[in-house]
């Protein structure tokens, strides 16, 4: 993949992620701060359907935007063939895992299974 | 790194014109073939209005340390030979006043970012290779000297375009200021990027798609965070840091 393509990707889901992590701070707005954080109405979150599209559609910018980031601070540190990468496949199962993980985070909390 | 004593021009015989003002010249000494550490070697020199650092540096060389490496040629800033660290920022030893630094000691030491060959003079090889990569020629099948072709002509908005990153005279300041640079080993640089603009703005080439490819590399343009200290240290008014976000324009498709 060209550097440009990488790089649209990347100020793309910056955007998308300032947009709606901005939706998800208004959602927390509606109630009291500590409130927000109680079991049941974490639940809840997870429970309405689009809140949980929401996270899961903001889990998946953040990483795809906070892994490359960290890729381009590697590539800067150090340079070399294999480094390279092992630092651009590195970074991309790494995303894949948070991606993963924080979905079955939002799947078994959205099903009721906790 | 150690300071040797300071020597002065009133302990040797030679004929320099009587000052009232006089700096403290701390010259860079280090030859990476024979020795490991960097040391400064202290100079007093006096100096006139107009004395420049290149010519305190050569006042040096023939009256104190005819091996201080050096290198410089035009002493007009046209040739960009003499670019050097002065008081800690990259700038042209001929270009540079002393009345001007606001310091009785005036420090030289060779260029960030590029490897020493000797004292103050320094590699300029990864800069000429990054370079000849972006191919700063135009590119056309058009050719103006064979028979029954006409001129390039273009207007004077054409030619405002690229006109200021045509002045560049490849003294590498704006690679060793920058922070990139120092840390990226294989980053392009601001004067090739700069460069590529300005055969990629000239509406007589017919290259930008390949300049534009080789730049869209994962070392390449991206890779520049916007300092801005290559435009803020070239002593010829170009604007590098300028060029790179147009080029990124052409890039991102603001730009065609």
């Amino acid at each position: 993949m060209r550097e440009s393509v990488v790089m649209k990707i990347h100020y793309g889901t910056a955007l998308g992620a300032v947009a709606l992590v901005a939706i998800h701070i208004l959602f927390r707005m509606t109630q009291n701060f500590a409130d927000s954080l109680e079991f049941e109405s974490v639940i809840a979150n997870y429970e309405f359907l689009p809140y949980a599209l929401l996270l899961e559609v903001i889990l998946v910018l953040i990483s795809i935007h906070g892994f490359n980031g960290l890729r381009v601070i590697l590539l800067e540190l150090r340079q070399g063939r294999t480094y390279e990468k092992a630092v651009t496949y590195g970074c991309i199962a790494a995303m894949a895992a948070v991606i993963i993980y924080g979905s079955r985070t939002i799947l078994i909390a959205g099903m009721g299974i906790v | 790194m150690a300071a040797i004593a300071p020597q002065t021009l009133e302990e040797k015989p030679v004929a320099v014109e009587s000052q009232s003002k006089s700096i403290t010249l701390r010259i860079s000494k280090f030859n990476p073939k024979t020795e490991s550490n960097r040391n400064f070697v202290d100079f007093t020199i006096p100096y006139k209005k107009w004395t420049t650092v290149l010519d305190a540096i050569l006042v040096v060389k023939e009256n104190f340390d005819h091996s201080v490496g050096v290198r410089y040629s035009c002493r007009q800033s046209s040739c960009g030979s003499c670019g050097m660290k002065i008081n800690g920022k990259p700038a042209l030893a001929c270009y540079t006043k002393i009345s001007e630094l606001n310091s009785n000691t005036i420090t030289v030491e060779p260029m960030d970012n590029f490897p020493i060959i000797r004292d103050l003079v320094v590699s300029f090889e990864r800069m000429f290779s990054a370079h000849k990569k972006l191919k700063p020629y135009i590119i056309s099948e058009d050719s103006e000297i064979t028979k029954d072709t006409k001129e390039f002509l273009q207007t004077p908005e054409d030619v405002e375009k690229y006109l200021q990153f045509s002045n560049c005279i490849k003294c590498g300041l704006c690679n060793s200021a920058c922070p990139t640079m120092a840390t990226d080993s294989s980053f392009i640089g601001p004067q090739a990027l700069a460069q590529a603009y300005r055969y990629v703005a000239d509406n007589r080439d017919k290259g930008k798609n390949d300049r534009l490819k080789i730049i869209d590399d994962s070392h390449g343009i991206w890779r520049c965070h916007f300092a801005g200290s290559c435009s803020k240290v070239c002593p010829k008014g170009v604007d590098p840091a300028m060029a790179i976000q147009l080029l990124r324009g052409y890039l991102l498709g603001f730009r065609k």
